[in-house]
């Protein structure tokens, strides 16, 4: 599905990522992701974005992460709110 | 799942650091919050956070309740949806009626059965914090085989009655005494309301042992370091275990001679005093102060 | 003869100061220390290069030494601990030379013994007269005890006071006397006060600080070491004091009164002291005003230099008789060795202090920490850098579990028979990691930053340049 207009959800508190998400001129999932680590957990925090994108069927949209150490599950959630609150 | 419920600790639903503490935080019962501790504009993210953190962290140590938005909302349907697939051990029902617990029971089977779950495993803990609740608690209990426990909400109650919520609680004393009587009578447990000074460690003391006195087994919690005051007010402690273990040593004894009632200390002890007894040996063993 | 000359540009003239050269600060006025970048300002306005800089710690206020480094002014540093945009040049690469980071018993050591020759000991002074005797209990920048500096006004070439409050001879009480100095030097200010001390620290509010802090008091009590003249020493951070806060409970509770309590010192222990539940204070530093005013008035609040608190080459030094320190941790491994110095980045953001030296002399070396730090696991396979060997650490406590050092059998039949739950530490690791997920190990490059010293001399590990 093509996201059509920005929302967000989650917030900068420690243990939080905010993510919004946002219509992608070009086709496809754009991932824009600031952590607080980076180095040790990027990887898996975009696997884990890009996962859910897919299970919810989100195909072309930029999400834009700021992540202060969000474990994957307040990730998921995050992502699936935001997509939510697109409808 | 814990088998006692001497603390109930309420968490923000909407607060990933405290989803992941509160199992560890020493309290019997977690109430993950989707009511009062979330903002309405973010209800959604607070139930979707909760259902992920329900899947995904290990509640296994405690009582795994949710307390979710009161059934006169446009929240509370999906709160139900959502949460009772992930099955927390409970739902807490605030501002509870016995329609409430009608309607929740009926969804709750109904999920159940769709999911494949034990029909009954999600239990229910309704909250009396209205007059009428109060007035038909014993009937609103027995709605529901799902009920386990009830929740004095001392807050809502005596704003619903226009009266002042005072520390030393006088005016909430016909509630306590009538939810305790109405849970004794059902063979559920009540569960007495917050003490908000989260300061006043002697006030929250004198606060449970008031409520101790009345009946109830155990307290509702607003800051992690309540637990440890509450849980010492509802565990046996080593004067009431050593006179308990003489109880059961003179009665043993007794049973040898063939004698059915005794005396010990110059008083008699018959079969209340024995069952008193045993109880807080069983307790004294379940928190693990004796083998 | 007068000591007193105009600025400290005419000190580092009398003292001869050339290329090549060591000069040596100490860390008492923290985050608010004015001195060190003073006096790199006219080392560089002269031209002065190749400078070796021993200050026993660094903070961010010393931010200027970054150009100092990059201009090649500074080409060495020797720190115990190191913080903030320094550590992070040095990590990076801009430091010529390795840096070398040491202990605070280790220093004196090198000190004492010629391994750390310093040319030039400029010694910051809150309150100095013109002969060059000063303390550190009045002035403005107040800042307590001098430990510190010790070591360094003894064995020094040359020795420069540097003061904001001359006082007219004598300046009693004395903690470093004239007979090691050779120049004072008054400036406007020293420091600033409100960097210098830190408020009170607090005991830490935080309900998962508070469960870590009940845990390791319970087993401190399991070790037995809680009785009678008992000797305790524990960190200035929040889950620290509220170790602090339960070992004083247990003790009011049984009537026990300790021997002394050590280390660097704030209100809370000094509290302690007034409370009757110690006896003594050893205090190396002074965290806050409480704390200077406990040591200023109250001879049991005794000071001691670095050398007599953790010098393992003098004839004896207080952590050896030292009962229990209560420590923290960056990252801990399998082998319970313990990393303070860098974060898991790789970055450079402390470094031992006391921890290698107080957990090499005490009889029980506890550490207290969460088990994750921002999705970060505490417990790795192996720590990014050793500062403190394992064989030194006998408990780790987080809020999900207690783990003990399996040389340590005997300390694991006493937590047993307490009824204290004991994790094998690779199962807390798992714990930790099934909840965060593997962290990715992080890829440094060869070159080596920094050498990080063991408090006897050794070289215990090397910190790599980050990429």
């Amino acid at each position: 599905m093509d996201i059509k207009k920005i929302t967000k959800a989650g917030t900068l508190e420690s243990n939080d990522i905010l993510i919004i998400l946002m219509p992608n001129s070009n086709p496809g999932l754009e991932i824009q992701l600031e952590s607080i680590v980076i180095e040790q957990f990027g990887d898996q925090i975009k696997k884990t974005i890009s996962e859910t994108a897919k299970e919810l069927g989100i195909e072309n949209a930029i999400i834009k992460a700021q992540d202060k150490g969000a474990l994957d599950y307040t990730i998921v959630a995050r992502l699936k709110t935001a997509f939510l609150r697109v409808r | 799942m814990s088998n006692f419920r001497r603390t109930m600790l309420f968490m923000p639903g909407d607060n990933p650091g405290m989803l992941q503490s509160a199992p560890i935080l020493g309290a019997d019962s977690v109430i993950l919050d989707l009511e009062d501790a979330v903002s309405l504009t973010e209800k959604d993210s607070a139930r979707i956070l909760v259902t992920e953190a329900i899947k995904f962290l290990d509640y296994s140590g405690v009582e795994l309740v949710v307390r979710i938005n009161p059934l006169d909302t446009e929240f509370s349907l999906l709160d139900i949806d959502n949460i009772s697939r992930v099955k927390p051990d409970a739902l807490m029902i605030p501002k509870a009626s016995i329609d409430d617990i009608s309607e929740v029971d009926r969804k709750l089977t109904r999920i159940e059965e769709e999911q494949g779950f034990y029909i009954g495993t999600i239990k229910l803990i309704p909250i009396i914090e209205t007059a009428f609740g109060l007035e038909k608690v014993y009937e609103i209990i027995m709605t529901s085989k799902r009920v386990e426990a009830v929740l004095l909400g001392g807050e809502d109650l005596t704003s619903d009655f226009e009266i002042n919520r005072t520390k030393t609680g006088e005016e909430i004393f016909y509630a306590r005494c009538r939810i305790s009587a109405a849970c004794r009578a059902a063979g559920v447990d009540a569960i007495d309301t917050p003490f908000t000074d989260i300061n006043d460690m002697e006030g929250l003391i004198k606060d449970t042992l008031k409520a101790k006195s009345l009946g109830y087994k155990g307290k509702a919690v607003i800051n992690p370091r309540q637990i440890d005051s509450i849980h010492k007010v509802f565990t046996p402690d080593s004067r009431e275990i050593k006179y308990a273990l003489r109880v059961l040593e003179a009665r043993d004894e007794a049973l040898g001679k063939g004698i059915g009632v005794f005396s010990m200390d110059g008083k008699m002890v018959d079969a209340p005093v024995i069952s008193r007894a045993v109880r807080i040996i069983e307790l004294a063993k379940l928190f693990n102060i004796i083998k | 003869m007068t000591k007193l000359l105009k600025n400290l540009g005419e000190a580092i003239e009398k003292c001869n100061l050339r290329d090549g050269m060591t000069i040596s600060f100490h860390h008492h006025l923290r985050n608010g220390d004015f001195v060190l970048n003073m006096v790199l300002f006219e080392v560089a306005k002269k031209g002065i290069k190749d400078i070796t800089v021993a200050a026993s710690s660094i903070f961010p206020i010393h931010e200027p030494l970054v150009n100092y480094m990059k201009q090649g002014i500074v080409t060495k540093v020797i720190a115990n601990y190191i913080s903030g945009p320094v550590a992070e040049a040095i990590s990076k690469g801009y430091l010529q030379k390795p840096a070398v980071m040491m202990t605070h018993g280790g220093r004196p050591r090198a000190i004492e013994n010629g391994e750390l020759h310093i040319d030039i000991a400029f010694i910051a002074a809150p309150t100095c007269d013109d002969y060059g005797n000063m303390n550190g209990v009045y002035g403005r920048a107040a800042c307590g005890s001098l430990g510190y500096a010790v070591s360094d006004a003894q064995f020094a070439d040359y020795v420069v006071a540097v003061t904001d409050n001359l006082v007219p001879y004598p300046a009693c009480p004395i903690e470093i006397n004239q007979t090691c100095v050779d120049y004072v030097v008054v400036e406007d200010s020293i420091g600033d006060p409100s960097g210098i001390v830190s408020g009170t620290t607090k005991i830490t509010k935080d309900p998962v600080g508070l469960k870590i802090a009940k845990i390791a008091a319970q087993v401190i009590e399991a070790s037995g070491l809680i009785k009678q003249d008992v000797s305790f020493q524990t960190g200035a951070g929040g889950t620290a004091l509220a170790v602090a806060a339960e070992i004083k409970r247990i003790m009011k509770e049984q009537d026990i009164v300790g021997s002394f309590a050590s280390g660097g010192i704030t209100g809370y222990i000094s509290e302690m002291l007034k409370e009757g539940i110690f006896k003594n204070i050893f205090d190396v530093q002074c965290f806050d005003l409480e704390a200077i005013e406990s040591y200023r008035e109250n001879p049991k609040h005794q000071g001691m230099s670095s050398s007599m608190y953790a010098n393992p080459d003098n004839k004896g030094c207080v952590v050896d008789k030292l009962d229990v320190v209560v420590l923290g941790a960056t990252e801990i491994d399998l082998d319970f060795n313990v990393n303070v110095t860098t974060g898991s980045n790789g970055m450079i953001m402390g470094g031992s202090g006391g921890h290698s030296d107080t957990a090499a002399g005490a009889k029980l070396a506890v550490v207290v920490t969460n088990l994750i730090k921002a999705r970060i696991p505490v417990i790795r396979d192996r720590v990014t850098t050793i500062t403190t060997p394992g064989k030194s650490i006998d408990v780790l406590v987080t809020e999900r579990g207690v783990a003990v050092n399996p040389k340590r059998q005997d300390l694991y039949e006493k937590l047993k028979a307490y009824g204290i739950e004991i994790k094998d530490i690779s199962e807390l690791k798992e714990i930790a990691e099934k909840i965060t997920g593997k962290p990715k190990t992080i890829d440094f490059s060869d070159k080596v930053v920094a050498i990080v010293e063991y408090r006897d001399g050794t070289v215990i590990d090397k910190v790599k340049k980050i990429n």
